[in-house]
C-alpha cells in the first residue's frame, strides 16, 4: 500500500490531512485491514473538543472494538454522518472515508506525526511482529 | 529476561497453507489459528459467514481433541461421566452431550460418536484438551474399558453449509445421502481409506466434519482438494471469526462463554441434553438439588434495539439501570443483520419481550429478550 503523501499519520494508525487552520482526519488502510469488516463507527459530535492523543470514537469490527485517537487538539466541525449508516465504506477506501474535520489549535502538533514514509515503515515492522 | 518459558503456540498441520493462503492469524486457547481468510479468497467474516449460511465453507478444526473409549465397559464408563444417554446411540450416531462437575457445573460439552460395538470418540474444546482427558482418565479408572488421547493423530476439518454434502460427495465414494445429521459414515475419501465423517458441525448449518490423518502433507492435499472441488459450488476458507458468529446465530454454546465451571446445566439451559431419567451419572446429585432449589439465573438471547453492539462481558442492566446479569457473547449478526447477544440474567427478567440495557462504554442501550436460537437452518423441502 502506498500511503498518500497528503496527511500525517500516527502510530494508533489515524491519518490527517491538514487544509490551513482545520483538518480531516480518518484510519488508514492498515487499520481497516487489521481490523476486517467494519460494522460500526461513533464519532464525536459537532463542537466537541479533541485533545491529541486522547480517544475521540470507537470503531468496530464483526470481531473487535477499537479506540480512536484524536491526531491534534481542536473542536470538531463537522462529521461525516455516512459512516453512521454505510461504515463498510472505510473498508473500501480508508483514505477517502474520512471520520471528522477538525480546527487546528496548535497546528505545530503535527510535526511530530509520521511522514507517509515514516508509516509505510512502521506498520511493516508492525505486522512483522 | 522471564524465568518462566512461556508455553509454546501449538500449531495444526495446515499452519503453513493457512499463512500462504494470506489468513489473518490469532491465538485462540494456545493455538495460532486462522480468525479470517483475505477477501480476495472471498474471505473475510461477514463474507465467510453467509457463504456457510447460503452455499459451503469450509474450516480447519483441528484444535478440537478427541478422547476414544473402548472395552467391554465403555459404554457404562461414557454414561457415568456424561449427562446425555449413550445407550440410546446405535452403531454411527453421535449426540450432544457434556462432562460435569460432581457440582453440576461444566468440564466441557462434547459430541459422542458411537463408533461400534464397544467403541466411542468424545470430540472436545481446543482450551480443555488436557482438562478433559485428564479428567475422563480419572473418572473412568473403575470401569473396563481403554480411554486413549488421539488429539494430535486427526487433522479435523468441517465442511458446512447447505451445499456441503454436494462438495464432500465429489470426494468420497461413501453414500452421503443415507447419512443422517448426527451420525457418521466411513468411506474412502481422496484414496484414504476408512475416513471417518460425520454430519456434524458448529454453524446451525448442514455439514461435515471429516476426521484425516493429521500428517502435513496429506492434510495439505485434502484441504486443497476440498477449495479445488469445491470451486464450483463456491466453497470459501472460513476462520474462527465466521465459526464464532455462525454458532452463535445458533445460540451453540461456547465453553469458557454460556458454560464453564461455574455455570450449571439448568442455568444454560441445556436441559434436552441432561437425562435425570439415567441413573447415576457426575454431576447428577447437584443436578437434582439445583432444580428442586430453584434457577435463579438464566441464558437469553438479547437482540439490540438502539444503535449499539453488545460484547462478551459487557453489563446487562434493567431498564432503570440496575445491574441484572452480563452478556457471554455478543456480536453483529452477519447473516440476520441484526446487533445480537447471549446473557445471563435473573429468570424474573428473562420471558420474551423484557426491555433491558446493555451497558456499552459508560452508557445503557436498549435492547430486548427475543426467542432463541437467533437463527435455524431451513427445513429441507426436496
Amino acid at each position: 500500500m502506498a500511503y498518500p503523501t497528503d496527511r500525517k499519520y500516527t502510530k494508533e494508525h489515524e491519518w490527517i490531512q491538514v487544509n490551513g487552520n482545520s483538518a480531516t482526519v480518518g484510519i488508514t488502510d492498515y487499520a481497516q485491514e487489521s481490523l476486517g469488516d467494519i460494522v460500526f463507527v461513533e464519532t464525536p459530535k459537532v463542537g466537541a473538543e479533541l485533545t491529541a492523543g486522547k480517544t475521540f470514537g470507537t470503531v468496530e469490527s464483526v470481531k473487535a472494538v477499537s479506540d480512536l485517537f484524536a491526531p491534534a487538539t481542536g473542536t470538531v466541525t463537522e462529521v461525516n454522518a455516512d459512516l453512521a449508516t454505510s461504515p463498510e465504506k472505510v473498508n473500501k477506501d480508508a483514505h477517502g472515508s474520512w471520520m471528522l474535520k477538525m480546527t487546528l489549535k496548535n497546528p505545530g502538533e503535527l510535526d511530530k506525526l509520521l511522514s507517509a514514509a515514516d508509516y509505510d515503515k512502521f506498520v511493516a515492522e508492525e505486522a512483522g511482529h | 529476561m522471564s524465568s518462566v518459558e512461556a508455553p509454546a503456540i501449538r500449531k495444526t498441520a495446515l499452519n503453513a497453507v493457512h499463512r500462504q493462503m494470506g489468513a489473518k492469524m490469532v491465538e485462540f486457547n494456545g493455538w495460532d489459528m486462522p480468525v479470517e481468510y483475505p477477501a480476495s479468497l472471498g474471505g473475510g467474516i461477514i463474507n465467510e459467514h453467509m457463504s456457510v449460511r447460503t452455499g459451503v465453507g469450509t474450516f480447519d478444526v483441528s484444535h478440537m481433541g478427541d478422547i476414544r473409549l473402548a472395552g467391554p465397559q465403555a459404554l457404562a464408563a461414557v454414561q457415568h461421566i456424561s449427562m446425555n444417554d449413550a445407550s440410546k446411540l446405535a452403531i454411527g450416531q453421535a449426540q450432544y452431550s457434556a462432562l460435569l462437575y460432581p457440582q453440576g457445573t461444566f468440564v466441557d460439552d462434547v459430541i459422542v460418536h458411537r463408533l461400534g460395538e464397544d467403541e466411542y470418540l468424545l470430540v472436545i474444546n481446543a482450551g480443555t484438551r488436557e482438562k478433559d482427558f485428564n479428567w475422563v482418565r480419572d473418572n473412568t479408572r473403575q470401569f473396563d474399558c481403554d480411554v486413549e488421547n488421539l488429539s494430535d493423530d486427526f487433522t479435523q476439518i468441517a465442511i458446512q453449509g447447505p451445499k456441503a454434502v454436494n462438495l464432500l460427495q465429489k470426494m468420497t465414494d461413501a453414500d452421503l445421502s443415507k447419512v443422517k445429521f448426527y451420525w457418521v459414515t466411513r468411506g474412502r475419501l481422496c484414496g484414504l481409506p476408512d475416513i471417518l465423517m460425520g454430519r456434524t458441525g458448529y454453524t446451525a448449518e448442514d455439514g461435515f466434519e471429516i476426521y484425516i490423518p493429521a500428517d502435513e502433507s496429506t492434510s495439505a492435499r485434502i484441504w486443497n482438494e476440498i477449495l479445488a472441488v469445491g470451486k464450483e459450488f463456491g466453497v470459501v476458507p472460513c476462520g474462527l471469526g465466521a465459526r464464532n458468529t455462525l454458532r452463535l446465530e445458533g445460540k451453540l454454546p461456547l465453553y469458557g462463554h454460556e458454560i464453564s465451571d461455574t455455570i450449571n446445566v439448568w442455568e444454560a439451559g441445556l436441559d434436552r441434553f441432561c437425562k435425570m431419567e439415567k441413573p447415576e451419572f457426575v454431576g447428577r446429585e447437584a443436578l437434582e438439588k439445583s432444580k428442586s432449589a430453584g434457577v435463579k439465573r438464566t441464558l437469553v438471547g438479547l437482540e439490540m434495539t438502539e444503535r449499539g453492539i453488545a460484547r462478551d462481558g459487557y453489563r446487562v442492566q434493567d431498564e432503570s439501570g440496575h445491574e441484572i446479569g452480563y452478556v457471554t457473547s455478543g456480536s453483529p449478526a452477519p447473516f440476520l443483520k441484526k446487533n445480537i447477544a447471549l446473557a445471563y440474567v435473573p429468570v424474573e427478567q428473562s420471558a420474551v419481550g423484557t426491555k433491558v440495557k446493555v451497558e456499552i462504554r459508560g452508557q445503557g442501550v436498549e435492547a430486548v429478550v427475543v426467542p432463541t436460537p437467533f437463527y435455524k437452518r431451513p427445513k429441507k423441502t426436496a
